[in-house]
């Protein structure tokens, strides 16, 4: 450091006094951030999409699926992809915290727990949904599905169902930082609670990724997803502070 | 209004106590050297103090509230010991994440200004991963002193740094104590620690040996505060 | 609870289970459309209830942990939690039997066993997690918000599980329908039993986590001086 030290400037001393960031600007701030370091190393998202795509690719060359088999399979496959491929952006969320003692200094900000974990959850949530969008592209190529013909439906749903994998998986990725094996540990715990989700997701995502109709009977799953990610979001914003803190 | 107070605070990990009925108050405008052998409960303490962890038992306040409070914690100020600062994003926009955080609208506005107070304007587009062990400390310092915080907390904060940069943190820290800020440094330096230090508490086994003023004695003799109260349990 | 209690709550559910094995197996008739392996539901059903009042009461400790802080309710949650696991694995395999006598596979995705077996995928899933924390206080906040979750996903996993069922109909285990009075009477006097030995293993799991805290504790100190 050259010395002496300069006083501070005026911005600095007549902005002395800040007010407490908002709940939403905190977690805004927090999401952006996020996207940002992300999106310069492209670490979890590169593999995200490796992932998915490799796997949609093995899996079509592999049982060669006739158009039926594929509208039998197609719900099921999807999810299952975009839960595996969610899982390694899951398990970096709060990791990438680690380095450095970052989480410590977000944690000892005036954010509140809760925006900090809303802030994160966001910004996995983008990130699986730009996998997942490019994963449908390709499902649609490689198993000639016309995935686009019921598009605000299906991106409706993917959205609903992309979010309770997030808004669990964030939670216990934040639960888990500090543990051993927890990048083994974090799919093992999410995916159980995940089920009534995933369920909902696959029978609502079959007919609509291949450009079908929903059934009367299917909105059951719809409301479903809905309460389920209502009810978990207001679980996990209420558990933030213990997950993190206690 | 005081800086700090605890009262007969206790942390548990299971069933051994960590901290024992650790009991003092802080005035404002204080520098407290928090002293004691690894594993006395230094950063223990600090981090209840700092609001990253919660006591088991007892009363803590810093100035006058629960630290884990979000208007509290807008005034305290932490540096740890990894520096906090995101390898990936450049010192431009860590210092404005960090200006955001702690609720400054015109946050890149204030972190160029921190920036060119520590000498670091010039590299403010460059990636942190890129930096020197000194250039990341002062941006440490910079992230942890903007928001103009009135207590700060600093856990080791000596450990690995050269002269220069010693004796440039105690500047700013004497500085920072002129202010009217109070400062918890958590050290095993002694030396340089009990320059600054206005208070001095000592732990041993999780419990307070010794808390008071820092008298001439210490500064004298670093070691004779060990050899005192050392063996107290 | 004093050993001499322990025995004493064995040695009842023992004459308890003797009693009732002689009623199922030699006095109550024979189900008419299920045959003689139907008698298996005396065991299936009970252990049933026996875990998933393990899981509530593990539920309500675990809040009540993260309200108080202290760690005997932890103790107890980890305890009935197990408890309740060992049960749900007996319904589990029950049913398997069940279903391979009577439809000659092992495992059909009805919607209880189906959901049941989600319930231990949980469970287990808790037990693992405190393996992966070492220092005690971590341990019981982390696996209290993850008992937590579970908890409430449990009736989520139920209902979701039977809709799918009701839309994909597939073999049931043992079709439901009404039940002779005498079966019904059977499988209360049968959950019995089962409920003391579960409060047995509860109390000396209890025990056994009481001991390891306080080992812990003495090995840190003994670290400390």
């Amino acid at each position: 450091m050259r010395a002496p030290v300069k006083s501070p400037p005026e911005t600095a001393r007549r902005a002395a006094a800040p007010a407490r960031p908002g709940f939403v600007r905190g977690a805004l701030t927090i999401a952006a951030k996020d996207l940002r370091a992300e999106l310069r190393t492209k670490e979890a998202l590169n593999a995200s999409l490796a992932f998915s795509v490799v796997i949609l690719l093995l899996f079509s060359f592999a049982f060669d699926p006739t158009a039926e088999q594929t509208r039998a399979l197609a719900g099921g496959l999807l999810w299952l992809v975009f839960a595996f491929a969610g899982a390694l952006i899951l398990n970096r969320s709060f990791a990438r915290e680690l380095p450095n003692d970052c989480l410590d200094a977000l944690i000892a900000s005036p954010v509140s727990a809760p925006a900090l974990y809303l802030g994160k959850a966001l910004a996995n949530w983008v990130l699986l949904m730009a996998v997942e969008m490019v994963s449908l592209a390709v499902f649609g190529i490689f198993y000639n599905a016309a995935w686009t013909r019921r598009f605000g439906l299906l991106v409706g749903v993917v959205a609903l169902g992309t979010w309770a994998l997030t808004v669990v998986g964030t939670l216990f990725s934040a639960l888990t930082v500090n543990l051993r094996l927890r990048e083994l540990m974090l799919p093992l715990l999410v995916y159980p609670v995940l089920i009534p989700a995933l369920l909902a997701a696959i029978q609502l995502s079959g007919p609509l990724a291949l450009g079908e109709p929903l059934a009367s009977d299917m909105m059951v799953w719809l409301r479903l997803l809905a309460g389920f990610n209502l009810i978990f979001t207001a679980l996990a914003l209420t558990l933030a502070e213990t997950a993190l803190v206690g | 209004m005081n800086a700090l107070e605890l009262d007969d605070v206790w942390k548990f990990y299971g069933d051994f106590p960590a901290l024992r009925q650790i009991s003092f108050q802080v005035p404002r405008g204080a520098c407290l050297a928090l002293l004691g052998r690894n594993g006395a409960g230094k950063t223990t303490l600090l981090r209840i103090l700092s609001g990253l962890m919660r006591a088991t038992r007892g009363a803590v306040r810093v100035l006058n509230a629960d630290p884990r409070d979000g208007a509290a914690r807008s005034r305290i100020g932490v540096l740890g010991h990894g520096l906090a600062l995101y390898d990936e994003l450049s010192a431009l926009e860590n210092l404005t994440l960090f200006a955001r955080l702690y609720g400054f609208n015109d946050a890149r506005a204030v972190a160029r200004a921190w920036l060119e107070r520590v000498g670091l304007a010039a590299s403010a587009g460059s990636l942190v991963r890129e930096f020197s062990r000194g250039m990341r400390q002062r941006l440490a310092v910079a992230r942890a002193f903007l928001h103009q915080p009135e207590v700060l907390f600093l856990d080791e904060p000596f450990t690995a740094l050269d002269d220069r940069a010693v004796t440039t943190l105690q500047d700013l820290l004497r500085e920072a104590v002129r202010e009217g800020r109070t400062v918890v440094l958590s050290t095993h330096q002694l030396r340089e620690a009990l320059g600054l230090a206005t208070h001095v508490a000592l732990l041993v086994r999780g419990r307070r040996a010794y808390f008071g003023p820092r008298t001439d004695e210490m500064l004298e003799d670093p070691g004779w505060l060990y050899r005192r109260y050392g063996e107290a349990t | 609870m004093r050993e001499k209690t322990l025995i004493v709550l064995c040695i009842v559910a023992a004459i308890l289970l003797a009693h009732n094995l002689y009623v199922i197996l030699l006095v109550l008739p024979d189900e008419v459309a299920q045959g003689p392996i139907f008698r298996i539901i005396f065991l299936h059903v009970p252990a049933a209830w026996t875990a998933f009042l393990g899981f509530l009461a593990a539920a309500v400790a675990s809040a009540l942990y993260l309200v108080r802080k202290d760690l005997r309710y932890d103790a107890f949650a980890v305890a009935v939690t197990e408890v309740g696991l060992a049960f749900a694995a007996a319904n589990l395999v029950t049913g398997m039997i069940w279903a391979r006598i009577i439809w000659g596979i092992w495992w059909t995705w009805d919607a209880r066993l189906t959901s049941m077996l989600v319930c231990w995928l949980l469970y287990a899933g808790y037990l693992m997690l405190r393996h992966a924390v070492e220092e005690p206080t971590q341990r019981a906040r982390i696996a209290a918000v993850f008992s937590i979750f579970a908890s409430v996903d449990v009736p989520i996993v139920f209902f979701s599980i039977r809709w799918w069922r009701t839309q994909h109909p597939q073999p049931v285990v043992w079709g439901g329908g009404s039940m002779d009075p005498a079966y019904w009477n059977m499988l209360f006097l049968n959950w019995v039993p089962l409920l003391l030995l579960g409060m047995v293993m509860v109390v000396i799991r209890l025990r056994q986590e009481r001991r390891q805290r306080e080992l812990e504790a003495l090995r840190r100190m003994a670290h400390a001086l």
